[in-house]
């Protein structure tokens, strides 16, 4: 390892170097010294927490932002910075996280969108046999289980992300830049692209590879490029590329959040999920508890079926099967309005879109849901708004210069501290968080980490549902872990550890060997 | 054709089989011939809205362009003795300019599509009775453009000219919109602009291209109507009418979403809204009911049309949900 020294080098010859490197953003520098260079064939793999500045780098390669400082060479030629149409002639190509479909085209429209091949001359019709005969060898390639004719909107999301590197090829590139491309797909479609990178590798095309998911970076990478607060912080070659290396380079430390204990054992079961069934997975049935005082992290794969579980148990949407059980008594929540009576709220993960009506002030977002508890005679009282809502703001460290600003305008951090607020200012049984701390700084994390310990020793059940590995192991007091729909299985403090979670996650027993 | 064009077309045939069966008058020639005269000149300003629609916009204000170039077409053949293609040309380029300025606006100065075309909708009918000073449009005595009127109310081989034309430019249209490099573009930007301008599609050019569209098919459409009343109470003149073609491109399958729709489709929906007008008469229902029926007949159409999906997507979960289910086990218990 070439710890902590500056350059990243290939080893072959690169065709593609970047050298001293710095942007920085008013108030925050988001890439400093910042070297690396790329050789053709090679696979990159390039990992950093949110925020270390891999997306900055992105835009860079795009020729989206211009570095301050520091020089691009392609082929031998020195730019300071470059346009989105040079970086296009230079073969970068992108495959985002979103990805850029239209799902009411097929396949080979899809890839030639913006670039069709035409006949009819002055008419500029589009040659749909042309298109399909020049998208076939793309899909052929890497190996695509379906044709340049086949409606988007009947392929799977692994196969979508397969129509984006079809048409990344199909611009000549030389350098794949693949955006958290695995955070979506379940594991066996995920070795599918594990395929294809190895392919465009054998074609000497190089890939960089940005994923959370590092096990799948040890498997796919030649060399890893570890950012940590805008600068490289190390580079691992083939060899060194482990699991626990790139976890220490990450964040500096070893894991460790903590937010302490339980101050007592759990109590009574709040609520019983039994044999619950959601529309997406209607195959599959859900048997769970939470208890009193208890935290219970939901650890599993996005698209595990956590957030239907928890939409469910809110009321937002209809089961299929099972039934819940709240203190020992029915619970059918056939809306959000039944939940939040008998005091099971939720804490969405869209905060933006769900938690929050963004252009609304503190106040009111806090008095949304006990609306009636403000009103005398049709007519909502201000103060008492007010008051409830000072009394959260206290209670929370709600950040804000008045209690009337409008929640669009407060950190991610102190907006998630108002969705917290409008629900304690009811009295919570049952707490679900979905992704409570996503795009949330360390700092504020930690205090809402403890906000959830305080809520709990109160007595109050909490489900957190988290997809932050070392934040489902910190603040857990048990982790029940869900593979397709189902839980896959539970985990007691003793038990938890990364390995194990992911094991379940991707639904095997523990004790099975190092997952795939 | 898809299922859905299917399904209307089967429709449309059933209703006018019971209405024939009622009353055989309906399929006399020249009642055959008076609908098919409205569905040319409905379906050619459908024919624009469809595009618009297309781009998950909508034009409100046909109705009104279609009262004031109405008026002003008139009046310049007839008053001020302008040649009727040269009168024909002007209201064109009025029109384009018109739809120019909305789509200005809405992609330019990021104005939403409904309030830009709602005021068009107001302006262009005050507009409208300031010029002819409230006062009905119409020809003098004995004036007549024989080439003219062949063209805009003639018949050839007893079909109405207005549904000739009409059929006409919606095979143009499905060249231009299902196999065309525009047509595609316009798909595209209406199903997801973002992606669009990612794709390298000058986007703000598809969708201004596309009200300009919409308003010189409506000023067609336009000239049509003028002929075929002779006279335009610039008041009444064209209301309704942006409606109309909304309601025909939405019962033939588009998503005011945009990105979805097709020619077809919004032929069968124009066929459709003409068919039900015409049974109002032949079924002797109080015509003071015929908007009742068109709102009752679409809301209908959608809502089926939506819930057979939404059924059948309900079933299949349900079904998936007795079987037995993975997941019952006791570790997962407590």
């Amino acid at each position: 390892m070439t710890s902590a020294a500056a350059v990243a080098q290939a080893p072959g010859e690169p065709f593609l170097t970047l050298s001293g490197i710095r942007k920085s953003y008013p108030g925050v520098v988001a890439l400093q010294g910042f070297s690396m260079s790329i050789a053709p064939g090679e696979v990159i793999g390039l990992v950093g927490e949110n925020g270390a500045g891999k997306s900055t780098l992105m835009k860079i390669l795009g020729g989206v932002v211009a570095p301050d400082s520091g020089t691009i060479t392609i082929d031998g030629v020195e730019e300071t910075s470059l346009t989105v149409s040079a970086s296009f002639r230079a073969g970068i190509a992108f495959v985002h996280q979103e990805l850029n479909l239209f799902d009411n085209l097929d396949v080979a429209a899809n890839i030639f969108i913006g670039r069709e091949p035409r006949r009819g001359g002055f008419l500029q019709l589009v040659d749909t046999e042309r298109q399909r005969q020049m998208a076939l060898p793309y899909l052929q390639r890497l190996g695509a289980n379906f044709g340049p004719s086949t409606p988007l909107s009947s392929l799977s999301l692994a196969q979508r992300q397969m129509v984006e590197i079809a048409k990344a090829l199909s611009t000549n590139a030389r350098l794949v830049i693949l955006d958290e491309p695995t955070s979506s797909l379940p594991v066996s479609e995920t070795d599918k692209l594990l395929e294809v990178i190895a392919a465009l590798k054998a074609e000497g095309i190089s890939v960089i590879f940005i994923s959370h998911r590092l096990h799948e970076i040890e498997q796919a990478a030649d060399r890893v490029v570890v950012l940590r607060d805008g600068k490289l912080v190390g580079t691992l070659e083939k060899a060194e590329i482990t699991h626990d290396r790139m976890v220490k380079l990450m964040i500096g430390r070893d894991i460790k959040v903590q937010t302490g204990t339980a101050a007592r054992p759990p109590g009574e079961t709040a609520l019983k999920v039994v044999g619950v069934r959601t529309a997406t997975y209607p195959g599959k049935s859900v048997h769970l508890s939470l208890r009193n005082g208890e935290i219970v992290g939901m650890a599993g794969l996005v698209g595990a079926g956590r957030t239907e579980l928890a939409r469910a148990i809110f009321g937002i949407d209809p089961i299929y099967g099972g039934h819940f059980e709240l203190n020992g008594q029915a619970f059918a929540p056939q809306s959000s309005s039944v939940a939040v009576e008998r005091g099971v709220f939720l804490v969405p993960e869209d905060r933006k879109g769900a938690g929050l009506l963004l252009d609304l002030p503190i106040s009111e977002n806090i008095a949304l849901p006990d609306l009636s508890a403000h009103t005398s005679n049709l007519i909502v009282s201000r103060a008492s708004e007010t008051k409830v809502a000072e009394t959260q703001q206290r209670n929370l460290g709600i950040k804000a210069p008045k209690i009337t600003t409008r929640a669009a305008n407060l950190s991610g951090g102190n907006q998630q501290k108002v969705v917290l607020g409008k629900w304690l200012a009811m009295k919570p049984k049952v707490m679900i968080f979905d992704e409570p701390t996503r795009g949330i700084d360390v700092g504020a994390k930690a205090e809402i980490y403890k906000l959830m310990r305080a809520l709990a020793d109160e007595g109050v059940a909490i489900m957190m549902i988290s997809s932050d590995m070392e934040e489902v192991i910190g603040v857990s007091d048990r982790i029940a872990v869900m593979h397709e729909g189902r839980i896959s299985g539970e985990l007691e403090r003793a038990q938890f550890s990364e390995e194990n979670i992911l094991l379940l996650a991707i639904g095997k027993q523990l004790g099975e060997g190092k997952p795939a | 054709m898809t299922k859905k064009d299917l399904g209307l077309l089967i429709l449309i045939i059933v209703v006018g089989a019971i209405v024939a069966s009622v009353n055989p008058r309906f399929l006399r020639i020249e009642n055959l011939a008076n609908t098919a005269n409205t569905i040319g000149m409905f379906g050619i300003s459908a024919l624009g809205q469809s595009v618009v629609i297309l781009t998950a916009g909508i034009e409100l204000s046909v109705g009104s362009v279609i009262a004031l170039t109405g008026v002003l077409f008139v009046d310049l053949i007839s008053n001020h003795g302008v040649p009727w293609p040269i009168a024909l040309a002007i209201v064109l380029v009025l029109g384009g300019v018109i739809g120019l300025f909305h789509g200005l606006l809405i992609t330019r100065l990021k104005m939403q599509p409904f309030i830009v075309t709602l005021c068009g909708l107001l302006f262009y009918r005050g507009i409208a009775r300031f010029y002819t000073g409230d006062s009905t449009a119409g020809f003098g005595f004995g004036q007549s453009f024989p080439e003219l009127e062949f063209i805009a109310a003639g018949r050839s081989f007893g079909v109405p000219n207005t549904f000739i034309a009409m059929v006409i430019i919606a095979v143009i249209m499905w060249v231009v919109l299902h196999r065309s490099i525009y047509g595609r573009y316009l798909y595209a930007v209406g199903k997801n602009e973002e992606a669009a301008r990612y794709s390298g599609i000058k986007t703000g050019l598809i969708i201004v291209s596309a009200y300009v569209l919409c308003q010189l098919l409506t000023v067609v459409s336009s000239v049509y109507f003028a002929m075929y009343t002779r006279s335009i109470a610039p008041s009444a003149h064209g209301n309704f009418y942006e409606l109309y073609a909304i309601a025909a491109a939405v019962l033939g399958g588009f998503s005011l979403r945009g990105g979805e729709g097709s020619i077809v489709g919004v032929i069968l929906g124009v066929v459709l809204l003409q068919e039900l007008q015409n049974l109002v008469i032949f079924l002797n229902i109080p015509s003071s009911l015929n908007y009742a029926i068109m709102g009752g007949v679409i809301l209908l159409g959608v809502l089926a049309d939506q819930q057979f999906n939404a059924y059948r997507n309900r079933r299949r979960i349900v079904e998936a949900a007795r079987a037995p289910a993975t997941g019952d086990k006791p570790e997962g218990t407590r």
